[in-house]
Formats: C-alpha cells, sequence, structure tokens
C-alpha cells in the first residue's frame, strides 16, 4: 500500500490525531501557562493575549485545552483497552466453551444492553463514589457488552474452522485457543471496532463530565471545560464550544480513519463485509 | 430474538466425529452439540399453538420477553443500589453523622428492613405508579415526575415527527444517488454529525438562534399552562438539536438497509425490465426494506430518549432527563430509580415495537418454517 493509496479523509483523520497525540504526550511542554494557573480576567476574547481567551476563572483557555486531551485522552483510552480486554476475553470463552457458560453470558449481556448506557452509567454513578479508576471501571464494563456482542459473532465463525478443531484434536486447552487460535484470525475485525469505541469513550467521558459526573474539578478536561463555560454562552462568550469543538474533531478524525479501515478491508474480501 | 447459538450445531457435531476418529483421547472440554432445553408439556400445547397461529406465537413470545426483562431490569436497577458502598446513611448525614441520628435515618428511610422485602414493596408501588418518597425533597416522586415525562415526550415526539421523514428521505437520496456526489455529500456530512457530541450541537445554536440572531429565548423554560404556540417556540432549539443528533445515524441506516436490498437478484431483474430508478427504489426495493428501516427508526427513537438527557441539562429544560441528572448529583435513590426504570422500560418498549413491526412488515417472518 503506497500513500497515495490513501484517500484525503483519512489524511484528514490521521493528522488530526498525530496533533492530539502530539498534545498527550508534551503537554508541560507546549502550554503556555500551567493547568490551574489563573492568569488574568474571565473570558477574554479569542485572540487577544491569550490565543483562545480565558475560561470562567480567568485560567488560559489553550494551556486547559492541552492539558485536558490529557486526562481525556488517558481515561477514555484506559476505559476502551479495559472494555476490550473484558468482551473480548469473555466473548471468546463463550464461543469456544459453548453451553451453558455461553448461555449465562449472552444472555447477561443482552439484560445489561437493554438499559441505555447513560441511564445505567447515571443509576451506578449516583451510587458509587466518585473515583477515576470508578468511572473508568463503569464505562469499561457498560461499553464491554458491545464489544462482547460483536467478539462473539466474530469468535463463533472462527471456532469452527478446521485449525481450532484441530488444536482441539491436538489436546490443547481452552485458554490457548482462545488467545493463539482465535485472537490472532479475530483481531484485524476488532481492530476497526477498537477506534469506534475509543471515539464512543471519549464523547460518553465527555458527556458524563458535562453533566458533572465524569472527571472532577479542578483536573482539566474537556467535557467538564463545557460545563465550567457554559454559562458564557447567554452573554455571547464562545468559550464551551472551543473544548466541545476540541471533543467533536477528536471524534470526527478518528471516524474518518476507521471509515477508511473499514472500506479497505470490506474491499480485500470482496465487497461482501 | 433469533437464536444463533444454535446454527453451528451441525459443524460441532461433526467435528465430534472427526475427534473421536482421529485421536482416542476425547477432549474433555469439548462441549455436546447445542440442543434447545429439553421440552415439557406446555411447551408441547404452546408448539400446537404455535403450528396453527405462527404469527400470533410470534408476537406473545416477543412481548413475553420483553415483560421478563423488564422484570431483571427493575431488578438489576434495585440491586444497584444494595451496591451502595458503605452506609448510605453515614454518607447522608456527612460529618454529623452519630449512631443515634444514623439510626433514624435508617428506620426513615426504610433501608432498615431486609433488601427483598424492600424491593417486593417498592415494585408493588411501582405497578400502581407509586414510586416512594423523594429523599431529598420528601416529596411524592410520582407526582413530580409527572409533569416532567409529559414534557420530555413532548420534546421527544416533535423530535421524531421531524427526523423519521427526514432521515428516510434523505437515505432514498443517497440510494438514488450512490456512490456520486449528493451521497457522498450527505455520507461525509453524517459522519461528521455522528461525531458531533449532543452539547456542542446544542450550545452552538443557542450562540447562533438565541443570542446573535435573538430569535428564540434561553433557557427554554416551559411551565403548565404555557399556550402552544409559545410552547412549541421554547423547544425548537431543544428539538433541532435532537433532530440533528439522531437524523445522521437513522439516515445512514437507513442508507445500507436499502443498499442491502438493492444488491438483490430482483432488483436487477427490475433494472433489466428498464424501470426507472425511482419507480425500483419506491415499488421494489422500499417495500423490502421495510421491516430494516422501521427497525432503524425505532432504534433511533429510542436513542431519543437518550439524547433527551443531555439536551434538556443543556436547555435547562424542565423534564425527566435534567430531574434525573440533578438526583444522581445528589444522589437521591428513589428519584434516580424511578428515572432509570422509566427511562428503561421506554427504551425496552421502544425495541420491542420496533422487532414485532419487523415481524408484521416481513413476510418471511409470518410464516416461519
Amino acid at each position: 500500500m503506497r500513500a497515495r493509496d490513501i484517500p484525503l479523509s483519512a489524511w484528514i483523520g490521521m493528522a488530526g490525531i498525530a496533533i492530539v497525540i502530539i498534545a498527550v504526550l508534551f503537554a508541560p511542554l507546549l502550554a503556555p501557562h500551567g493547568e490551574r494557573e489563573i492568569v488574568g480576567d474571565i473570558w477574554q476574547p479569542v485572540g487577544g493575549d491569550f490565543l483562545l481567551g480565558t475560561d470562567n476563572l480567568g485560567r488560559d483557555l489553550l494551556s486547559r485545552l492541552i492539558y485536558g486531551a490529557r486526562t481525556t485522552v488517558s481515561v477514555a483510552l484506559a476505559a476502551t483497552v479495559l472494555s476490550f480486554s473484558l468482551g473480548m476475553i469473555l466473548s471468546f470463552t463463550a464461543a469456544v466453551v459453548r453451553g451453558w457458560t455461553d448461555q449465562g453470558l449472552s444472555r447477561l449481556n443482552d439484560l445489561l444492553m437493554s438499559i441505555p448506557t447513560l441511564i445505567f452509567a447515571l443509576v451506578v454513578l449516583a451510587v458509587l463514589p466518585q473515583k477515576m479508576w470508578i468511572l473508568v471501571l463503569v464505562m469499561a464494563v457498560l461499553d464491554s457488552t458491545r464489544v462482547f456482542r460483536l467478539g462473539r459473532a466474530v469468535a463463533t465463525d472462527i471456532a469452527v474452522m478446521d485449525f481450532v478443531e484441530a488444536a482441539r484434536v491436538r489436546g490443547e486447552g481452552t485458554i490457548w485457543i482462545i488467545f493463539r487460535e482465535i485472537l490472532p484470525n479475530a483481531l484485524s475485525p476488532l481492530l476497526a471496532e477498537f477506534g469506534l469505541r475509543f471515539a464512543f469513550a471519549v464523547l460518553f467521558l465527555s458527556t458524563l463530565s458535562f453533566l458533572g459526573l465524569g472527571i472532577q474539578p479542578p483536573a482539566a478536561d474537556w467535557g467538564g471545560m463545557v460545563k465550567d463555560n457554559k454559562d458564557g454562552i447567554i452573554f455571547g462568550v464562545p468559550a464551551a464550544l472551543i473544548p466541545g469543538g476540541a471533543i467533536a474533531a477528536l471524534a470526527i478524525c478518528v471516524n474518518l480513519v476507521v471509515d477508511w479501515l473499514l472500506n479497505r478491508t470490506t474491499s480485500l474480501k470482496g465487497g461482501r463485509g | 430474538m433469533a437464536v444463533t447459538q444454535d446454527d453451528r450445531a451441525p459443524a460441532g457435531a461433526a467435528g465430534t466425529d472427526l475427534a473421536a476418529a482421529a485421536s482416542p483421547v476425547l477432549p474433555a472440554d469439548l462441549p455436546p452439540p447445542a440442543t434447545l432445553s429439553p421440552l415439557s408439556a406446555p411447551v408441547v400445547a404452546l408448539n400446537d399453538f404455535r403450528g396453527r397461529h405462527p404469527l400470533a406465537a410470534l408476537l406473545l413470545q416477543r412481548i413475553g420477553l420483553s415483560v421478563v426483562l423488564l422484570f431483571a431490569v427493575s431488578l438489576l436497577i434495585f440491586l444497584g443500589v444494595e451496591a451502595l458502598p458503605g452506609d448510605f446513611a453515614q454518607t447522608y448525614l456527612g460529618q454529623s453523622a452519630t449512631p443515634q441520628a444514623v439510626a433514624n435515618i435508617r428506620a426513615q428511610l426504610g433501608l432498615d428492613q431486609p433488601a427483598v422485602t424492600r424491593y417486593l414493596s417498592w415494585l408493588g408501588g411501582v405497578l400502581e405508579g407509586d414510586f416512594g418518597k423523594s429523599w431529598a425533597s420528601g416529596q411524592s416522586v410520582t407526582s413530580q415526575i409527572a409533569g416532567r415525562l409529559g414534557n420530555t415526550l413532548f420534546l421527544a415526539f416533535f423530535a421524531a415527527i421531524i427526523s423519521v421523514p427526514l432521515a428516510v428521505g434523505l437515505g432514498m437520496v443517497a440510494v438514488l444517488y450512490r456512490n456520486r456526489f449528493p451521497d457522498r455529500l450527505i455520507n461525509v456530512l453524517s459522519l461528521g454529525a455522528i461525531s458531533l457530541p449532543e452539547f456542542f450541537v446544542g450550545y452552538l445554536l443557542i450562540l447562533f438562534f438565541g443570542i446573535q440572531l435573538g430569535w428564540v429565548s434561553f433557557p427554554s423554560t416551559v411551565y403548565s399552562g404555557m399556550p402552544f404556540l409559545a410552547r412549541l417556540q421554547a423547544v425548537a432549539l431543544p428539538v433541532a438539536t435532537l433532530v440533528l443528533v439522531v437524523l445522521a445515524h437513522m439516515m445512514r441506516m437507513t442508507r445500507a438497509a436499502i443498499l442491502n436490498v438493492m444488491s438483490s437478484p430482483y432488483i436487477e431483474t427490475a433494472e433489466l425490465k428498464g424501470l426507472g430508478a425511482f419507480r425500483i427504489i419506491a415499488r421494489h426495493a422500499a417495500p423490502n426494506a421495510l421491516a430494516p428501516i422501521i427497525n432503524v427508526v425505532a432504534l433511533n427513537l429510542a436513542y431519543l430518549v437518550v439524547g433527551v438527557v443531555v439536551v434538556e441539562v443543556v436547555f435547562v429544560y424542565p423534564g425527566m432527563g435534567q430531574y434525573m441528572v440533578d438526583a444522581v448529583t445528589v444522589r437521591d435513590m428513589p428519584v434516580v430509580q424511578a428515572c432509570g426504570l422509566i427511562f428503561a422500560a421506554v427504551y425496552i418498549v421502544l425495541n420491542m415495537i420496533a422487532d414485532i413491526l419487523g415481524i408484521v412488515a416481513n413476510p418471511r417472518l409470518r410464516h416461519p418454517r
């Protein structure tokens, strides 16, 4: 595959993701001011002394945006990785072991999926203490139901292949079959799904933070920044739209890349997904 | 609901034979071929009924599943509160918690009774439309919810009647011009729209239409006894936000559903007969794509129910979503439980309606072989 085979949309997506990764890795070097440092008047306009203006407490919006990328991306990434590990291991186990294990896990999954994710998260977060690891765990468990559904569909297709049967006949255990036979063959369809789930995790985390139930202040995160600055909208201050736009841009970029990946893999299979 | 896990039974059975033939040591963890659960006498009678009224049996089965699901969800929501780490009364009172005060609070909230008793009395109350008393305000949850539920449904209703025809129409346009400019434009725009968080769209609309142009007022306050037109104007922006959020998704799924049908042989026949493109889509493709489209629509209406939570918070609209988020913040559990259950019930019922309409609209499902 050569670089010019990649469509423009995918290049835009990858460029956007690269910018976010740079912001995440080098936040202290890039940010002109500190994350919690009050540098001026509240809600100063864009393009004055501060490139993106200041927020509701007079903190530099650009700096908070860069530090916020760190929090948002790392929490969303942690939740996605965890949800994938959980969803894939459980779905592959269900597909390989079958019988009652499969029935039990699948019906439990149906039950969890029958409640809208946000509503479920609200009920659970109302009960649990507000800690970062609990937030990651809740997001991961809720999201793993979607991974489970896809993973099980993919794994049942693979589990009936001859090489899996051969491994069984050889006397390999369930763990071997899951990790050495099924996983390598299920990786490519699940990779595109990983991108989608990550984009969804960013949106979901931001929504929770926006509702005041996600990452707690004073840590900067994009959804929380929208919440902090939302009162400015009434006075025509667009400060809330900047982190909101960042969330949207990241999600769009990830989707553009995933869209290209999906198109590529379907065309490899002769057009029929 | 399709039983996919039984599809593999023949292959599994063949595999067992292969294993037995190839190796004297049969792997112990190889499961027997999947079979349905053993039949009992009522099941035989059920099969008889199923033979004579296949459609009714299918629908009853689907409705029964929803009822079971609703009970399971109510149990799950109740258990969520049970899983409360530490003592709620302790947290509720904060620093000033003396043992006596904690005991009083527990008795007052009924937390001193066993969980089963509380679940049954809660469920009994719910079935009679009584959701208990709010811990924060001490008022009846039902009376507080009633008006707000109406407001939320008002919002969701208008979002639905605008977004559904628009989405299906645009989906058809995209198929008509597939892989040409209008389709690509719709595709890129909808990909973008899917990635936009509800609050971003909402504040963008507020800033533009509410503040800069001054066409509508913000926040979107409604009150009982408000004139219908004024109410309609108040919900204009929240409805627009919801439409934008749901539209893209619904349209993409409609496009996929019709395209799926478009690749079948009878469409090719119609093309070879020399029928016009629009006639093919409207007369040949659309009726067969009806079931998947209905499914898409209902699924997105269900999604509307969730989107409403964020949109209500953005527009400070006095509906269920706002109420629930406020209750979650102060940990007012009876309110959270009530709202959670109602949202989940609406979602489950909409999904059920989607499946039922899908079954009724699809002749192949009406006569199962």
